[in-house]
């Protein structure tokens, strides 16, 4: 793992500033400990970094390019477009570079079953994938709705090895699916490892996915420096609970890059029908930590929406908050049909359908490009590939037609 | 000394243990609420958890999932809570009232408008289960100290957190038996009962109530030699659900309540 020097936190507590902390029950708080202290120890331990970064270049492919986007950059006629491309995974999108440092943190505590959630199942498909890699029992939670709708991510984590457990209560989607594996973890957490899928939850989990995600940021800083000599001028990445995001942001924190995450604004942020939770919500306590929350004011947690089960949560990472409320990243919003455009317009010029989470990303540049100059440089973080949306994206051009 | 804790001393001294029900607000109707906590105090509890329903509820298995996500169809907010609590204290001013929730309802509504709230309506003391040791000082910040602020130990909780626990927690510690959410269990283990007796021995300043998985009599006499009172809740929610299906207005509560309580006797 690499340290960011001149950024250091969370603080020992797993605070960022007033957000993150460990609010859960009393049962999961030894286990939090057991795995702050575990992984203290490994996370300079040369063995465990190296045995990483094995996984990472053999089996999972690393390091992703960083492409030049030569005729998205023409098409604009501003500042120089790059792509950094976690859609060239193993699995598909980023969230493989966590469950692989979490999948060998679970085996130095020794834990014989891992469970994990997922909304999309993009999460769910990386776990198991690890699982079945490592020999290690598998439970994944996922909502009805989710289950319904990502058939073929179901159909991929039961090939895989893992027990697919559709989870009925709630809103029956990511939050829900959530819910249920901190259930199964407070009953279990004696033989169970919880792989969380993004930079939220307790401490240590937002600072823990971090790290195994900024191998997308310390690649992309040494791509670039390579290609051009040069930091880049703007940063564009996609945020529902905010790990790609987190990872190509933390190592450029402290440095002048500006830092741009994309929420997700489903049918608009004048209807109920989003989940831009940095742009709406306020402060929250949820599954575990404190941060920017779309609650009402009875403190009842939203039902949120968005074209993409990726980016349907209403909390966020509590960096994200931090960086957020200390105006140290910028949050914009994006809407469904403003993220089709963007699935197309990366599609058409560049070869690449993206996932419809990062499509988010992609269509921001719209916004972003006019105020751009020449001798600028953009990277936007292609956090996965748009495989598993295709139904999704087919049915809603043809309703456009 | 604490209402809660002079409250429990009483009964204890009485050679019965504490009888504490935990109970969701609004559930299964707005105006059953009232009608059904005075029916289990009525019936020998001593305490009522009055249950906070909340939309992400993680420490509750399906019962009170259920019964919390019927209570915010019904309309549940912290202004019914507040009112419902005051009448029962009104009608109840010798049981104990505690309110019994997550951080999030309470953080929105304002932590100190909330506490004042709790001294205003009678409420004695507060259980957040996600607000843990950590949290605990930063959350709290010492405000109205004479609302209890009721802390949880677990089995794998150490001695030296029982410790801290016992010290900063007050009103009573309530140990979970088991690892796991709330809901009712068939059988304990032998480990269960080391642990009780572990954690008994650890807790010297308050009193130490048991509660997950106690549905009857049965296990409530399983746990009466290691603890000061035992603490139902998912079994009364079943038994509260039951009796609003067969409109048989709280025939069947009243008769667990009456088991669980008689049950708590220690007869010397």
């Amino acid at each position: 793992m690499i340290e960011n020097t001149t950024y250091k936190l969370p603080d020992p507590r797993g605070k960022f500033g007033e957000y993150g902390g460990m609010y859960v029950p009393e049962t999961l708080i030894p286990a939090l400990y057991e795995l702050i202290e575990t992984y203290s120890k490994l996370k300079f331990d040369p063995e465990f970094n190296r045995e990483l970064f094995r996984l990472q270049s053999e089996y999972n492919g690393r390091p992703t390019p960083l492409t030049y986007a030569e005729r998205l950059t023409e098409h604009f006629g501003k500042a120089k477009i790059y792509l950094k491309r976690e859609d060239l995974n193993h699995t598909g999108a980023h969230k493989i570079n966590n469950a692989l440092g979490q999948i060998l943190l679970a085996r130095k505590l020794g834990k014989k079953r891992i469970i994990a959630e997922t909304g999309a199942g993009q999460h769910g498909v990386a776990t198991a994938t690890v699982c079945a890699k490592f020999g290690l029992e598998c439970v994944v939670y996922m909502g009805e709705l989710d289950v319904e709708r990502q058939k073929l991510n179901v159909f991929k984590m039961e090939m895989l090895g893992a027990r697919v457990v559709p989870v009925s209560s709630g809103t029956k989607t990511l939050k829900d699916a959530t819910n249920e594996a901190i259930r199964d973890w407070v009953t279990n957490v004696e033989d169970t490892h919880y792989i969380i899928g993004s930079v939220v939850g307790p401490h240590p989990y937002p600072m823990l996915v971090r790290d195994f995600q900024s191998i997308i940021g310390i690649e992309a800083k040494s791509q670039l420096f390579e290609l051009e000599n040069k930091l880049p001028d703007y940063i564009l990445a996609c945020v529902g609970g905010g790990s790609n995001a987190i990872g190509i942001f933390y190592p450029f924190l402290g440095e002048k890059t500006k830092l741009i995450g994309v929420e997700a604004a489903g049918l608009g942020v004048d209807t109920d029908e989003h989940c831009a939770t940095l742009t709406l919500g306020s402060d929250g306590i949820f599954q575990g930590m404190k941060t920017m929350l779309l609650h009402n004011n009875e403190g009842q947690v939203s039902e949120v929406y968005s074209i993409s089960a990726g980016l349907d949560y209403p909390g966020v990472g509590p960096e994200h908050s931090y960086l957020h409320k200390n105006q140290l990243a910028e949050y914009k919003y994006v809407d469904d049909k403003q993220a089709l455009e963007g699935v197309k317009l990366l599609t058409e010029k560049e070869g690449i359908i993206p996932a419809l989470e990062t499509a988010h990303a992609v269509y921001y540049l719209n916004e972003l490009m006019p105020k751009t100059t020449s001798d600028e440089i953009v990277i936007v973080n292609v956090s996965g590939r748009g495989d598993k949306d295709l139904n999704t994206i087919v049915d809603k051009f043809r309703e456009v037609k | 000394m604490s209402f809660l804790k002079k409250l429990i001393k009483r009964t204890n001294d009485d050679n019965r243990k504490v009888l504490s029900v935990f109970v969701t607000a609004g559930f299964p109707t707005l105006e059953s609420t009232i009608s059904v906590c005075s029916a289990i105090y009525d019936a020998g509890a001593d305490i009522i958890e009055l249950g906070i329903p909340f939309s992400d509820p993680l420490a509750d298995g399906p019962v009170i999932q259920t019964a919390s996500q019927t209570a915010l169809e019904n309309g549940v907010t912290m202004e019914y809570i507040f009112k419902t609590s005051q009448s029962l204290k009104k009608n109840y001013p010798e049981k104990g009232l505690v309110l019994m929730g997550y951080s999030n309802p309470v953080m929105k509504y304002g932590l100190e408008k909330f506490l004042i709230q709790c001294k205003n309506s009678g409420v004695n003391g507060v259980i957040l289960p996600d607000i843990p040791v950590e949290e605990f000082s930063d959350f709290y910040n010492g405000m109205i100290p004479e609302i209890d602020k009721i802390l949880l130990t677990t089995p794998v909780s150490s001695e030296e957190r029982i410790k801290t626990i016992d010290e900063i927690g007050s009103g009573f510690v309530y140990c979970v038996s088991i690892l796991g959410t709330t809901g009712t269990r068939d059988d304990f283990e032998e480990d269960t009962l080391k642990n009780l007796e572990r954690t008994r021995r650890i807790i010297k300043n308050n009193h130490m109530l048991i509660g997950f998985g106690i549905s009857n009599a049965k296990s409530v006499q399983k746990f009466t030699p290691y603890c000061d009172g035992i603490i139902v809740g998912s079994a009364v929610i079943k038994a509260i659900a039951d009796d609003y299906s067969n409109k048989t207005e709280w025939d069947r509560t009243i008769e667990l309540i009456s088991e669980l309580s008689e049950a708590r006797r220690v007869y010397n």
